[in-house]
């Protein structure tokens, strides 16, 4: 993976810029020693790694400001971190970057059930959102399958989504206000317990912008009440098509189940190997899961069964209790850590229109058979986002460059047939170069005009999301003004 | 004065390239706003690309009369789940809305509290800037974080970044069938009770409104649940119950016509269609809205669960000294004095939005001051 070079003037004067830090931030809460330094190297795209100059752990908005300040001052670019589970390498840093970490910022502020909302800081994990109102009943809807390790941090700029975003949507349609730290250390406050913008929607163009507008310190975040229950079943069939013509006809009928799964044979085989749910082995497999009373649940299943029932299914099974739910979604819930006892992985996660369902599916065999590497297919198929996972041997001399390869076809693919590159993951530095496969020079150009309004001097974040090469003239303009 | 009516995106693109001097863009032109320049419509960009009910997508020209969309939707069981208002009625307007209209300003009905705003199901759009560029941002696919979410950024921007061309919107099927509660009389503490408690329930409510008083017609505190019919019957009485400590004896009604007929006034604020006096549109705190209506004389409209007011003042009137340090804003829709029509936003902000409307505008042509 290409990185810009390592500024050297930077690099000369680690120590002044670490001395300055440290006026500002708690002794411990700046970390200089390689050794240390070393735990911030990578995230969850792990292939890749450099460790940063240092890396901050403030813990209030005022640190991250006087943080910012400083390294604006110094011209030093900073890489805004989560929890580092990012599948994108969107915190990856350079040699030359500051790491600034929000883990240390994991404080409920306010939670007001009245107005339903919780505001948080924003290093608390996704899942520990939940775990602070569901003793009242209520949840945070966005479930990334990660959503026990990753922060609420990394969800806005990634704009995350997960399994039951069909009915509740992905993080920018929970996503209420902000508290923001620019660029220059100026702190502001975007949205909040209202509803709407008063003017331009930031806030919707802050979300997903991958931490290179702001570091987002504090998050105002929409919380649900629990329906009554939610249950699954699990349809079997003997083809993609018939599968994605299930999925196509229940949506049609009226039907908005809350998760719509869909995997193919050689995840179901994985699966059933690591987690033994008793999936039945066929090419395709639905699950569907829907939400309400007891009542409400079994008529919404009664109308699915009877759908897939015309499509010729060859299993049909409804969960009759919370075991057998659970026993459902085991196989489903596994798929990654299955996949990763057979091999190294690589996780795409391009998001397609429904309809071409059964096309991509073909053709993603076929660029299986092409380059020699096994696909198992498990993705959201309610919403299109598809998660092919592509087997290789880290080991083998080449095959990850091999399976980057076939990864980016794969995903032109996913464009070529109305879709796009990535449904949940974001662009990071995975998938920047393949921008141009989706964006002219215009549509990128627009882009990039809001981050020069935002960072000017383009120290956030700034290798991230956009080919190099486009956004070269912007980044050298800081070392240019400094010679 | 010249009406420009470009008939293809790179009619628009051309037009706006050549342009001069400032444009006053519209769609139907229903919103009653007057703009410096020649009038822009996008009207004849009209007509949907593509529509596949089982992939719950639409891709339309912005010129595309609403009436139209939902026809079309309505013939596969589907709808725009944002119930876009028509205030035609309100501001004395004629013209057809149209889908680009609604995105631009953002518009939601009360489903807004439930499956959110026209933002949230917009999937994707193509515009053109204030110097001719041809933009795409987004797609037709319901889940995208490809690079920076301009589509968010184009809904609400009034015509101020780009003139849309086409957008892709998310569709929701429509329920089987609707029902809703109705108390009479509740003061404005009684009924925040009620919304609060409907909505900190289980049962998916999809509107939580109040309509003032209206001839013999007592004020009346509205929930709307949504679903299959048995579904709809069942949680309509188990809320009716659940919110029997509020308030007592809630009429319950799934008659199609008087649903219709009730979500309709508050989508469309008819209580105050041919009213005299400044029209004012406020998004709050839901937990607000008593203290907010308390400060203020004239009558008020409450929908999303407390979180929107729809108030008629005496003209002059500074609805926003109300706000009185609540957060929130407010739009004056109506009125002719010096306040301006959107809440001016804290420096911070405003510099963020003037230098964007400085990149994506730079000749200042669109809709000028229209935002700030």
């Amino acid at each position: 993976m290409q990185m810009p070079t390592p500024d050297t003037h930077i690099l000369d004067r680690k120590a002044t810029i670490a001395a300055r830090l440290r006026q500002v931030l708690p002794v411990d809460a700046v970390v200089t020693e390689p050794s240390e330094t070393r735990a911030y190297e990578c995230d969850a795209l792990t292939a890749y790694r450099c460790p940063p100059l240092l890396v901050v752990l403030p813990e209030t908005t005022k640190e991250v400001s006087a943080v910012l300040r400083i390294c604006y001052e110094e011209g030093v670019p900073v890489v805004p971190r989560g929890a580092g589970t990012s599948l994108a390498g969107g915190a990856l840093p350079t040699a030359d970057c500051v790491i600034l970490g929000v883990a240390k910022m994991n404080d409920v502020l306010e939670t007001d059930y009245d107005n339903r909302f919780i505001r948080v800081q924003t290093g608390r994990t996704n899942l520990s959102v939940t775990g602070a109102v569901e003793e009242a009943g209520f949840f945070y809807a966005p479930d990334p399958s990660s959503q026990l390790a990753c922060a609420i941090a990394g969800n806005i700029a990634m704009n995350s989504g997960g399994a039951h975003c069909l009915k509740y949507g992905v993080t920018t349609n929970n996503l209420m206000g902000v508290t923001m730290v620019m660029m220059d250390g100026e702190i502001v406050e975007i949205g909040g317990a209202h509803l709407d913008a008063a003017g331009l929607d930031l806030l919707g163009v802050i979300c997903g912008s991958e931490g290179q507008l702001g570091v987002v310190t504090e998050a105002t975040l929409r919380i649900l009440h629990k329906p009554e229950g939610a249950r699954p079943i699990l349809i079997g069939f003997d083809s993609n098509e018939v599968a994605g013509a299930c999925v196509s006809d229940i949506i049609k009928a009226g039907v908005l189940p809350v998760a719509i799964e869909f995997m193919d044979r050689p995840c179901i085989e994985a699966c059933e190997a690591f987690a033994q749910a008793g999936y039945p082995m066929c090419e395709a497999l639905l699950i569907v899961e829907v939400e309400g009373s007891e009542a409400e649940i079994s008529h919404q299943l009664g109308l699915i069964s009877e759908i897939a029932g015309r499509h010729n299914p060859v299993e049909l099974r409804e969960a009759t209790d919370s075991d057998e739910a659970a026993r459902i979604w085991l196989g489903r819930k596994s798929a990654f850590g299955a996949m990763g006892q057979i091999n190294d992985y690589m996780c795409l996660d391009g998001t397609i229109p429904v309809s071409t369902l059964p096309e991509v599916l073909r053709k993603i065999g076929e660029l299986s058979a092409q380059y020699g590497l096994k696909v198992a297919n498990v993705f959201h198929a309610g919403d299109g986002n598809m998660h092919p996972l592509i087997l290789f041997d880290a080991n083998k001399p080449g095959d990850l460059e091999l399976c980057e390869a076939m990864g980016a076809d794969v995903l032109k693919l996913c464009v070529e047939v109305g879709g796009c590159l990535t449904g949940e993951h974001g662009v990071g530095v995975e998938k920047r170069d393949l921008m141009t496969a989706q964006y002219t020079s215009e549509d990128l150009e627009a882009q990039l005009n809001v981050k020069d309004v935002f960072d000017p001097k383009w120290l956030l974040n700034p290798a991230k999301v956009f080919p190099l090469e486009v956004t070269t003239p912007r980044r050298s303009r800081v070392l240019e003004q400094r010679t | 004065m010249t009406m420009y009516q470009p008939n293809s995106e790179q009619d628009l693109a051309d037009l706006l390239r050549d342009a001069d001097a400032p444009l006053a863009v519209q769609g139907g032109a229903t919103r009653g706003v007057n703009i410096a320049g020649a009038p822009l419509s996008t009207c004849a960009l009209n007509g949907v690309r593509l529509y596949e009910p089982g992939a719950l997508t639409l891709v339309a020209g912005a010129g595309t009369p609403l009436p139209e969309v939902e026809v079309l939707l309505a013939a596969e069981n589907q709808r725009l789940a944002f119930e876009p208002s028509d205030l035609r009625g309100l501001l004395g307007t004629d013209g057809i809305p149209t889908l680009g209209g609604a995105i631009a300003t953002n518009t939601s009905g009360p489903r807004r509290i439930q499956s959110g705003a026209a933002r949230d199901f917009l999937l994707g759009v193509r515009f053109v800037d204030g110097m001719g560029q041809i933009i795409k941002n987004g797609g037709r696919v319901m889940k995208n974080v490809t690079g920076y979410d301009l589509v968010k950024l184009m809904a609400g921007s009034h015509g101020t970044l780009g003139v849309l061309s086409e957008v892709s919107l998310k569709v929701l099927p429509s329920p089987e069938c609707s029902g809703t509660l109705i108390w009479e009389n509740l003061d404005w503490q009684a009924s925040l009770a009620i919304f609060s408690a409907a909505l900190n329930s289980p049962y998916d409510v999809t509107g939580a409104a109040r309509l003032p008083a209206f001839g013999e017609r007592p004020a009346q505190t509205l929930i709307r649940v949504e679903g299959f019919e048995a579904s709809v019957s069942y949680r309509l009485s188990e809320l009716s119950g659940h919110l029997k400590t509020i308030a007592q004896s809630a009429e319950m009604t799934m008659d199609v016509v008087r649903n219709a007929q009730l979500w309709r006034s508050v989508r469309d604020v008819e209580p105050f269609v041919g009213k005299e006096g400044d029209l004012w549109r406020s998004s709050i705190k839901p937990g607000n809205m008593p203290a907010f209506v308390a400060a203020l004389d004239g009558e008020h409209m409450i929908d999303w669960a407390g979180g929107l007011i729809w108030s008629l003042v005496p003209k002059g009137r500074d609805v926003r000294a109300a706000l009185n340090g609540f957060g929130g804003h407010c739009t004056l829709l109506r009125g002719a004095h010096h306040l301006l029509r959107f809440q001016p936003e804290p420096a911070p902000l405003a510099a963020l939005s003037a230098g964007l409307r400085k990149k994506f505008d730079p000749r200042g042509i669109l809709n000028v001051g229209l935002m700030g």
